[in-house]
């Protein structure tokens, strides 16, 4: 099974997947918290448009969920506020 | 009392009607649009002294800047996002800073507080390594531009101005012996007046021109970038020091200096551009693809931060790049305020000051003194004045 | 930077028949820029391009897609135009400004499918420009909407035409339009149990649409189809609902049902709270306009008073050399958005080329526009929003979930500052400021300020872009993509 980390453990997902559509298979349904009122945030809109599904991937912040594809090996942890709080 | 029509709702006219209803001026503010929409809404909120050499816009600056404050301390600077973050204008080359340190040596001489800066890094750490050398001018100051707009009319408002949104001025009324009565509108009613502000920025040419009063006010474009929302990186108001005449367009005579500036939002604020192209909407890439090489050359981190949103303003602009501040000596009863160009939010405060003096005839045409260069005389050539 | 004869924008239902139909009836070249994985857009989505045995596979979503062959077939042709060098489609390109140009059009594009730390930029020339950008969800406020787990009609679609994925084991829909019913029973087939689809209108409204349904009486038969899977299901379907609250701490939980009385309010004491863990609601879905409003094309407002592109009867738009398919035109569903995808071919070859359309192949296909359009608009009249949508708000109800702006913030700018309109209260109080540039709050703003959907925003970005792509100066370093197949013309 293909496995990408995140916040450090292992989500298993099908390739071909989105990172957002693995974390909700995976039970995960927020994976940021707002800058402003720090509450949680996942998928809203699915297709790009809403920008709630912000996270960070490979280091690089403000990544949509819903449209990076799920590979193998990719390090995906959750975005808090900016996502450039630790720049 | 007097009662005054104050024609434009944008930060000139709100500044205008805070200032004469503190002076017991009975007004009347009116806009086509709401209040701020205009060109108010469409660029930063710079109050500079930095950018501004020796001479009268300088002393309007000045006058506007302590306008500003007292403004502030009515209102409440946080309400406007009124902040004294100051300005550090940077060089990046050697020709470059010593431009800047001739330039600053003539500010100080009038006035203006520039200290050198040997490392920017120290004031700005995220600036690129190895800059020449800065100026500092803590007197620059930023504020939201439509908060303070509708904030400032707001005031006027409370003090018992009314407010007529939807309403399209046309013409003036005038008396028999040629002076002015009122002003009409578009559905075609009539508003009595002693005196009529133009404050229509942008549309100020026109408007002057229904009022039988032409100035020449003209539209100069500008872009300005917004980012995605980032934490506090930028705490100053960066400039280049270099303005960069960019090449190939020069019958629009564009110009990109660029201005990096943190907002209370989050977003980073990527100005300006200069362009004399008419009212042209058009987006223009290269405009924005060379501020953003600008804004990543003083900032390198910016370039992994995304742009979200460009605005574009069409800055009122007079030909002699001044603004037109003052009573009309064609049509009695018709002051001027309009034409800021690139500094109108600055201006603004100080702007109302002078508005409210010639209102209430603390200051008139003859005794307008350091602001003579300001009059619209300039404009208005002896045949027309025969009108 | 590179050149084209024709490029298409959306890769849909709309711009795929736009590019298929061009290749079959022209040598024009074409370029189809597209920000989805891979080609067929909201309709035909499908999962991203892979291998490998645990792979998801398209045909374990079959089910999902009912005239799958069609799609092969614009596929296929589009394959026959790679080949023959006429056709590239670039997938994972984001369009963000389409400008007019000496020698037609330039489009600006970003690559987003190299990895986040690598985003190129693009240009293309056109002479003819198609834009067939389609919609997205039209969303409104409601308190909890905000909550982990409640979603857009559309996005749970998404997520299960793309990734396989139901978003819960018990899930509700809410919301208006035909739309809710097919999602339910896709939900429904792949495991989910849904609670019950909650449609605002009542089904009388449909009593007066009488002419416009009779001439489509095929749609009827589709809408059977999903009425009988999910009385299958046990899926309750109830008219005359709305989800006024979404309940939960870190996550969605419950939400609040209330009945609505004739006039479109919410009756008090109609409460009803029913356990949930993912929440699908949409309100019709709003034009992708960013691209054709910068380019200054003349809008006309739809029956709802939306605004959407105007086209003439072979779909140019105002402007010369723009054309316009699919539902940037007003909401229609993916028929019309073929069809009116190969008018504009039509059109394009017509004013591009000696040659010409197939006669008949243009007139039925207008007249299948026309009746099309027809049943469009009779949807719209009967599924409007609500006239009590937001009686249930209260003052902390995020109105902005970017900005999280509350209504209270957005009432006081409305009631004590005079903002008439979105764009007012956008300036005063930051809704519609943040990541999504008002994409998904803009509809509410405009309805709570002006009582109308309002004039269609200018955003002259019509997506994110990196500033050093931009600048052109991020060099193609810091890490190299891990992605091994790149998407470019990936078919
Ligand atoms: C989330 C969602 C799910 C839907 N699911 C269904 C469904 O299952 N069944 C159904 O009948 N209807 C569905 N619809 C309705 C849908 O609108 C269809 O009627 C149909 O897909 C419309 O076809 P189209 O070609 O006009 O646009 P779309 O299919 O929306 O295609 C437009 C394409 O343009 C692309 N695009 C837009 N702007 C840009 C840009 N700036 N740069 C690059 N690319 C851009 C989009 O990514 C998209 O791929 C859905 C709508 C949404 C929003
Ligand atoms: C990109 C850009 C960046 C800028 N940055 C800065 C900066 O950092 N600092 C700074 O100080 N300045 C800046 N400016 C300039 C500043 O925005 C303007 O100088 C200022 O907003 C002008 O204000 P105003 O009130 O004169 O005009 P406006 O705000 O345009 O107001 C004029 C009003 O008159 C109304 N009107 C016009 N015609 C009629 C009519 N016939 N009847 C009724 N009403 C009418 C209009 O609706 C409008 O509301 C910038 C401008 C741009 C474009
Ligand atoms: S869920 Fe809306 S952008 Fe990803």
């Amino acid at each position: 099974m293909s496995t990408f980390e995140f916040d450090g453990a292992g989500i298993e997902f099908r390739p071909g997947q989105t990172i957002g559509a693995a974390l909700v298979a995976a039970g995960q349904v927020s994976w940021r918290t707002t800058r402003v009122g720090g509450v949680r945030r996942g998928l809203f809109c699915g297709i790009g448009i809403c920008f709630d599904c912000l996270v960070t991937v490979e280091g690089e912040p403000n990544q949509r969920a819903c449209l990076v594809v799920a590979e193998p090996g990719l390090t995906v942890t959750t975005q808090e506020g900016t996502g450039h709080e630790h720049d | 009392m007097t009662r005054a029509v104050i024609i434009g709702a944008g930060i000139v006219g709100s500044a205008c009607a805070e200032a004469l209803t503190r002076r017991g001026v009975e007004v009347v503010v009116v806009d086509r649009s709401a209040v701020g929409s205009g060109t108010t809404s469409r660029g930063e909120g710079n109050i500079l002294v930095s950018d501004k050499g020796p001479g009268t816009e300088l002393s309007l600056a000045e006058l506007s800047r302590r306008a500003w404050l007292e403004v502030g301390e009515l209102i409440g600077p946080s309400l406007i996002e009124l902040e004294e973050k100051g300005g550090l204008v940077v060089a990046q080359s050697r020709a470059g800073l010593e431009a800047l340190a001739r330039f600053a040596t003539g500010q100080r001489a009038a006035g203006v507080t520039a200290l050198d800066v040997g490392d920017p890094q120290v004031l700005e750490p995220r600036l690129a390594a190895g800059l020449p050398g800065a100026v500092h001018y803590p007197e620059d100051m930023q504020v939201q531009p439509v908060l303070a707009a509708a904030a400032l009319l707001a005031a006027a408002l409370e003090r018992g101005a009314t407010f007529r949104t939807g309403t399209d001025v046309t013409a003036a009324v005038r008396d028999g012996d040629g002076s002015l009565s009122g002003i009409r509108t578009a559905d075609g009613q009539v508003i009595e007046a002693d005196v009529v502000v133009n404050a229509s920025g942008t549309w100020g040419g026109e408007v002057s021109e229904r009022l039988g009063a032409p100035v020449p006010v003209l539209p100069r474009r500008g872009f300005v970038l917004v980012t995605e929302p980032l934490p506090p990186l930028v705490r100053h108001k960066v400039y280049s020091a270099d303005y960069v005449d960019n090449v190939g367009s020069s019958d629009a005579g564009l110009e990109t200096s660029c201005v990096v500036e943190g907002t209370r939002g989050g977003t980073v604020l990527i100005g300006a551009s200069r362009e004399r192209v008419g009212f042209d909407t058009t987006l223009s890439v290269p405009v924005v693809e060379t501020l953003a090489r600008q804004a990543v050359a003083l900032f390198p981190f910016l370039a992994r931060v995304n742009l979200l949103r460009v605005y574009r303003g069409f800055r009122p602009y007079c030909p002699d790049h001044l603004p037109v501040i003052g009573p009309d000596p064609r049509v009695p009863g018709v002051i001027h305020a309009c034409g800021h160009e690139g500094a109108g939010i600055g201006l603004a405060a100080g702007t109302g000051r002078l508005v409210g003096d010639y209102v209430t005839g603390a200051r008139t045409h003859e005794s307008a003194g350091e602001w003579a260069e300001l009059l619209p005389d300039r404009f208005a050539g002896p045949s027309e004045q025969q009108v | 930077m590179s050149t084209t004869d024709v490029l298409v924008v959306g890769a849909g239902p709309a711009g795929l028949a736009c590019a298929a139909t061009i290749l079959e009836h022209s040598s024009l070249s074409v370029v189809v820029v597209d920000a989805g994985h891979g080609p067929g857009g909201q309709y035909w989505r499908q999962p991203a391009p892979a291998v490998g045995a645990d792979a998801l596979d398209p045909a374990e979503l079959a089910d999902l897609h009912h005239d799958r062959a069609r799609f092969d077939a614009l596929l296929h042709r589009l394959e026959q135009g790679r080949t023959d060098g006429r056709l590239q489609l670039r997938s994972q390109h984001h369009v963000w400004s389409a400008v007019p140009d000496m020698q037609g059009y330039a489009v600006h594009a970003v690559d987003r499918g190299r990895g986040p730390s690598h985003v190129p930029g693009s240009t293309t020339v056109a002479r003819a420009l198609v834009l067939a950008t389609g919609a997205f969800d039209r969303a409104l406020p409601f308190p909890g909407w905000d909550l982990p787990g409640v979603m857009t009609v559309g996005g749970l679609q998404a997520l299960l035409k793309a990734g396989g994925v139901v978003a819960g084991r018990r899930v509700a829909l809410g919301g208006t339009g035909p739309f809710l019913l097919p999602v339910a029973a896709g939900l429904a087939r792949h495991g989910a149990t849904v609670v019950g689809v909650y449609e605002a209108n009542r089904p009388a409204r449909w009593l007066r649409e009488g002419r416009a349904v009779a001439r489509n009486a095929g749609k009827l038969g589709e809408g059977a189809g999903y009425a009988a899977a999910l009385l299958r299901h046990r899926v309750p379907v109830r008219a005359g609902r709305m989800v006024v609250a979404a309940h939960g701490a870190d996550r969605v939980e419950a939400i609040t049902l209330a009945r609505l009385d004739r006039a479109g309010h919410p009756v008090p004491g109609s409460d009803q709270r029913v356990a949930v863990d993912a929440v699908g609601v949409g309100w019709g879905f709003s034009p992708q306009l960013d691209l054709a409003v910068t380019l200054g094309v003349d809008l006309t407002p739809d029956v709802a008073g939306t605004e959407v592109v105007a086209v003439d009867d072979a779909q140019r738009t105002s402007r010369p050399g723009v054309y316009a398919a699919g539902e940037v035109c007003g909401v229609g569903g993916a028929p019309l958005a073929l069809t009116e995808g190969r008018l504009a071919a039509a059109a394009v070859v017509a004013d591009l080329t000696d040659g010409r359309v197939p006669a008949d192949v243009v007139s039925s296909a207008r007249r299948v526009v026309t009746r099309q359009r027809a049943f469009a608009t009779a949807i719209l009249r009967a599924h409007p929003v609500p006239a009590g949508w937001a009686d249930r708000l209260a003052p902390d109800t995020i109105v902005c979930r970017c900005e999280e702006v509350t209504l209270g913030a957005v009432r006081a700018a409305i009631d004590e500052r005079g903002a008439r309109d979105a764009r007012q209260v956008k300036q005063l109080t930051r809704t519609g400021m943040g990541w999504c540039q008002g994409r998904v709050c803009g509809y509410a703003a405009a309805l709570l300020s002006s009582g109308r959907p309002g004039p269609a925003v200018e955003r002259l970005v019509a997506a994110p872009v990196p500033l050093g792509t931009l600048g052109a100066l991020a060099e193609p370093t810091a890490r190299p993509s891990r992605r091994t197949g790149i998407s470019d013309d990936a078919m």
